[in-house]
């Protein structure tokens, strides 16, 4: 009985070893911290100057990538919109190196051109990607969120479901944080500057 | 965005299914070699394992390897085909799949007596060193096993997993890393199989050192309460409780609080009626032992 309580206390303290082991960095971000959650940042996609791009183009880089679509009505300007606000926040040798990815998963609609005119509405540091739908859904696989189509209406337009989340990398491309709606652009800033000096 | 959307959802989907569509509803979502593997091996040992006791003149019946393959069967349909990608983008779809892998998937395969057919099929390796590797794998994890098993332990297992993977700092986590996805269901497929392999052990207690009929009934009720407690906690609650998938987007357009709803009726209806029913197997099993008993009785008594 004794031997197998002691087996039990093992099993018990690897297990609590193990969920240690989970629990984030000794750093202190405002977002959650994904840095042993998820894989680093790999995908090969269109940029929107119709030129293929692979993660590795942004090696050296604090990158922020989203999901979502140009006919987004609320949620996808509304992020831009503060992530530019965080690019504006950043001191300009920081700025420099921090890239904001929009990833269009309605390949339909969002040409690479029609992409870069969206983006230019932002910051230069924002930049359209896309591609076939095999590879957007490869890409949703890996960071395990998920898109979808809704019915479309008379004229033809359609809704378009996705993830809410914003992946922030560092620049070695190591996932590090998930940025959530309850943050704010100080807070975001905060962090991502953080990220983009640490690892210089 | 109420529940009549992700129903005519559903029946879309499933009306329109052509034979590509029914191949590439088969075909994982996230491929994964624990699936391919442990699997098929545990249908392929209790399909040996059946096959030496059929030709020793063992009566194998018919509804225990039937109980048994299916619950194999269902398992690797909940974790290994389109219907895991429903159960990474809905709540409910998730507690469903747990709902046969902790449950009904797992009860069914202890059902089949795997052991007995697992044992028989691993101690044919015919030279004796091949017989010897077997005995160890096998007492290898033997031991962990019954420390599982143990009706205390056991039971705080059973229900502890059940709390410890919807508390929703974990369950977030769980659902953003493929690793930690991968343990939560497989920690929940191997933790209900070592209970139910205890709970309807048709063995007698007292020669196989199981525990008696009276824990039974006790471990089913002490893991039944917390169950339906939890399970009417998420039903009631009104706060969204798991955010994550809102956070990942979910499979259908169906509203938060509908999905938390039915996730929660998952979690609290269906595995309490599996502990009725698990309940009457052990009473069958009651019985059956004490008709057995009677019988031997009487045949001493006709003897002497």
């Amino acid at each position: 009985m004794i031997i197998r309580l002691a087996k039990l206390a093992g099993c018990l303290l690897l297990t609590a070893a193990l969920l240690g082991g989970c629990s984030g960095g000794d750093e202190q971000f405002h977002a959650k911290s994904i840095e042993r959650l998820m894989p680093p940042l790999a995908f090969e996609l269109t940029d929107e100057t119709g030129k293929r791009v692979t993660a590795d183009a942004y090696r050296g880089k604090t990158a922020m990538l989203f999901f979502g679509f140009t006919h987004c009505p609320h949620f996808c300007p509304m992020t831009l919109a503060k992530l530019t606000g965080v690019l504006k926040k950043l001191p300009d040798d920081i700025r420099r190196d921090v890239r904001v990815l929009f990833v269009s998963v309605d390949p339909a609609r969002d040409t690479p051109q029609g992409l870069a005119a969206y983006t230019d509405n932002f910051a230069p540091e924002v930049i359209g990607l896309t591609g076939t739908e095999a590879e957007l859904r490869s890409l949703a696989k890996r960071y395990r969120t998920t898109f979808s189509y809704g019915k479309p209406d008379a004229d033809g337009g359609y809704n378009v479901s996705h993830g809410l989340a914003v992946y922030v990398f560092d620049p070695r491309g190591k996932a590090r944080l998930m940025i959530l709606k309850d943050q704010g652009i100080d807070q975001i800033a905060d962090d991502v500057g953080k990220l983009a000096a640490s690892t210089e | 965005m109420g529940y009549h959307t992700a129903f005519s959802a559903a029946r879309r989907s499933l009306t329109n299914m052509s034979p590509v569509d029914l191949l590439a509803w088969l075909a994982p979502y996230q491929f994964s070699w624990l699936a391919v593997t442990l699997l098929p091996l545990a249908a392929l040992l209790y399909a040996l394992g059946l096959r030496f006791a059929a030709a020793d003149g063992e009566k194998t019946g018919f509804w225990r390897p039937f109980a048994f393959f299916l619950g194999v069967t269902l398992c690797y349909v909940v974790m290994h085909t389109r219907f895991d990608y429903y159960g990474q983008f809905l709540f409910f779809m998730h507690r469903a799949q747990h709902l046969v892998l902790h449950h009904a998937g797992a009860l069914l395969i202890a059902l089949g007596n795997p052991l007995r057919y697992w044992k028989r099929a691993l101690a044919f390796p015919g030279s004796q060193a091949g017989r010897r590797v077997a005995g160890v794998l096998f007492r290898a994890v033997a031991v962990p096993a019954r420390v599982l098993q143990h009706p205390v332990i056991g039971s705080i297992v059973f229900v502890g997993l059940i709390y410890f993977w919807l508390t929703p700092s974990v369950h977030f986590d769980a659902m953003l890393s493929h690793p930690l996805y991968l343990l939560m269901n497989w920690s929940m497929l191997i933790d209900g199989l070592l209970f139910w392999m205890v709970l309807v052990d048709p063995r007698p207690p007292r020669e196989a050192g199981t525990p008696g009929y009276a824990t039974r009934f006790l471990m089913i009720l002490f893991t039944a309460v917390p169950q339906i407690v939890l399970g009417a906690y998420i039903t009631f609650s009104r706060q969204n409780l798991y955010s994550v998938y809102s956070v990942c987007g979910r499979a259908w357009p169906i509203g938060p609080k509908i999905d938390q709803l039915y996730g929660g009726i998952l979690t609290w209806i269906p595995p309490a009626m599996m502990e009725v029913l698990a309940a009457l197997i052990v009473l069958s099993l009651l019985l059956r032992r004490e008709r057995e008993a009677g019988a031997a009785m009487s045949g001493a008594r006709e003897k002497s």
